[in-house]
């Protein structure tokens, strides 16, 4: 499968700006929380389905599509808005999350949407399904990537760690994972409640061939997934330095916007600061 | 039956390519043709049985068929929420086999034990449930199971169980399998408790009681079409299982039945393991024996229960 990936880079940031916007106006819309985690991953999602998979929004299912698996679930509003504007459906779907019987759950359902490749909510979970995905790539001798994006909280999970000891046993060199490491979980400094430090070491020890980059560097994220195999023989891991709530300064390394709704003022003041009003 | 299991599961495999092993680092020597036949479709997960689950989920949503394989408590109870989140609520046809269920493994302690997966396997939604009496049905169930299009669960004995079927029989996932007919007391096994209840049935016989054996493989879905019919015809029905009284097959067919809008005129009694961990030493023969899970002790409480019932059957006609 192969696609044309000619988003400029000012396209892109101008795509993860809109949809910052979006994701505050969902979270007010919905009542839902989990804001500040769905904005500190925008710009690794805008990387990955603008500038690096190999994806067809008209081929959801396409068996040679690369796959992008949010194990970090509860940032269910930046997938949903990211796979609307990137073509897998429509604005009145987008719309309805939050609704009363809409397909868009808090939390992403398996095969609710197109696009999405695992329900997840669950931490831990995302990173053992896509070692299985890129298992079947390997018998099937299909060669795709699996990138599975991770929260650094969810990093607390043995599944991740089981995980992470058995793909480079298998020398998985299509799959990548992406830590959106922005420091909090959800009561505290991620590296304080766990001895999370240091983290890249830690995947590099385990066998992985392991970058860190800045999490909001669109360019620089698009180079490390596009390298993915990177010719090490490794799985590639990524640990992607963000800030939570990235985007609204008021929000921004407050972890009281992990679980805070904004007011209709709060959204009308982030679209101001995001260019969007 | 894990011979059997791994003699089928290679020719299943030369015949179906989707078909994937994963092992939780047991089974040493046990798939060694499987993996000089097909080294790409097998692999050794490490004792790591959530990611084993989660990477089987990833397997069946790229269209194989993975079958996971180790030791029952490690692949039901240990790993539960990726059964739950991973396998069930993705609907993926992931075959899940324990092995050395119930008591198989008594002499291991209750780490080893597992008599309460069935309990928990069958609450999930969309999975089926799958308990071989013998290497025979195994065989038979482990066809079904790579046919049927949703998570399974087998649970399977050991090693050196003996046979109560001498050749394949033809089994259907929710039917139970009548071995012997009979008109007063209904013997409803599921597992390796086969070979006892045969031999109540042959002690209830000698006193002049006709005994019907009913293997139930399959736990979920119940055959309520049998159920039902046994329930209308007989006086007492009885259900046998190496696993707890709660939530067993025992604990399956008591709600179905409660549930019913007719009275049944059978009394139901279930035999299975209490309600506690075996703390001290002992064989399977012995763990067996201190729950009742005797020829004798079924046979006896079978026989004393259909007096009682026809006994009480007078008193309410007269």
């Amino acid at each position: 499968m192969s696609i044309a990936l000619d988003t400029s880079l000012e396209e892109m940031q101008a795509i993860a700006r809109r949809i910052r916007g979006r994701l505050v106006q969902m979270s007010h819309k919905a009542q839902t929380p989990h804001l500040a985690s769905s904005l500190s991953c925008v710009d690794i999602l805008v990387a990955a389905y603008w500038g690096a998979l190999a994806i067809d929004a008209d081929q959801p299912h396409d068996p040679l599509r690369d796959r992008l698996i949010l194990s970090k679930g509860h940032a269910a509003t930046t997938l949903y808005a990211a796979l609307q504007a990137r073509g897998f459906f429509s604005e009145e779907i987008l719309d309805s999350y939050g609704t009363h019987g809409s397909i868009l759950a808090e939390h992403p359902s398996p095969n609710s949407a197109p696009g999405i490749e695992a329900g997840t909510g669950s931490l831990g979970h995302g990173l053992p399904i896509g070692l299985g995905m890129a298992v079947a790539g390997r018998i099937q001798q299909q060669p795709y990537r699996v990138c599975v994006v991770m929260s650094d909280g969810e990093c607390n999970e043995g599944s991740v760690w089981e995980a992470a000891m058995l793909a480079p046993a298998q020398k998985l060199e299509r799959l990548v994972a992406v830590v959106d490491y922005n420091k909090w979980q959800a009561t505290g400094r991620s590296n304080e409640v766990m001895a999370l430090e240091p983290l890249v070491d830690k995947f590099t020890a385990f066998g992985w061939s392991a970058y860190e980059t800045d999490g909001h560097d669109i360019a620089g994220l698009v180079d490390l997934l596009r390298n993915v195999p990177d010719g090490s023989g490794k799985p590639v891991a990524i640990v992607a330095h963000t800030v939570k709530g990235k985007g609204v300064s008021y929000m921004e390394d407050d972890n009281n916007w992990h679980y805070r709704i904004p007011t209709e003022a709060e959204v009308a003041s982030a679209h101001k600061e995001l260019g969007l009003a | 039956m894990r011979n059997a299991f791994a003699a089928e599961i290679t020719a299943i495999s030369q015949e179906d390519p989707r078909v994937v092993l994963l092992s939780g680092d047991i089974g040493n020597r046990l798939f060694d043709k499987f993996r000089a036949q097909s080294p790409e479709r097998f692999m050794n997960c490490g004792v790591a049985e959530a990611n084993m689950m989660g990477l089987a989920s990833g397997l069946a949503m790229s269209g194989l068929r993975p079958v996971t394989y180790t030791i029952t408590p490690f692949t039901t109870t240990r790993c539960f929420e990726q059964i739950r989140v991973d396998v069930c609520y993705h609907e993926v046809p992931v075959i899940i086999v324990g092995t050395g269920s119930g008591l198989s493994y008594a002499g291991l302690g209750p780490t080893h034990h597992s008599c309460e997966d069935i309990a928990l396997l069958r609450s999930l939604p969309g999975m089926t449930v799958l308990c071989p009496a013998d290497s025979w049905e195994l065989r038979a169930l482990l066809r079904a199971a790579v046919k049927h299009n949703g998570p399974v669960y087998m649970r399977i004995g050991k090693k050196g169980e003996p046979a109560v079927h001498d050749c394949l029989p033809e089994v259907e996932i929710g039917k139970g399998l009548v071995l012997e007919k009979g008109t007063d007391v209904c013997l409803l096994s599921t597992g390796n408790m086969l070979p006892e209840v045969v031999a109540a049935a042959a002690q209830l016989k000698s006193q002049g009681i006709s005994p019907q054996v009913v293997s139930m493989h399959t736990v979920k879905p119940l055959d309520t079409e049998l159920l039902s019919t046994v329930f209308a015809e007989f006086d007492v029905v009885a259900t046998v299982e190496e696993h707890s009284l709660i939530g067993g097959l025992g604990g399956a067919v008591a709600e179905w039945v409660v549930d019913q809008p007719w009275t049944p005129r059978a009394k139901l009694l279930r035999f299975g393991c209490e309600d506690m961990f075996l703390h001290e030493s002992m064989e399977q023969e012995h763990a067996r024996e201190r729950f009742g899970l005797t020829s004798h002790n079924i046979s006896e409480q079978c026989q004393d229960w259909l007096a009682r019932r026809r006994a009480g059957l007078r008193l309410g006609a007269a």
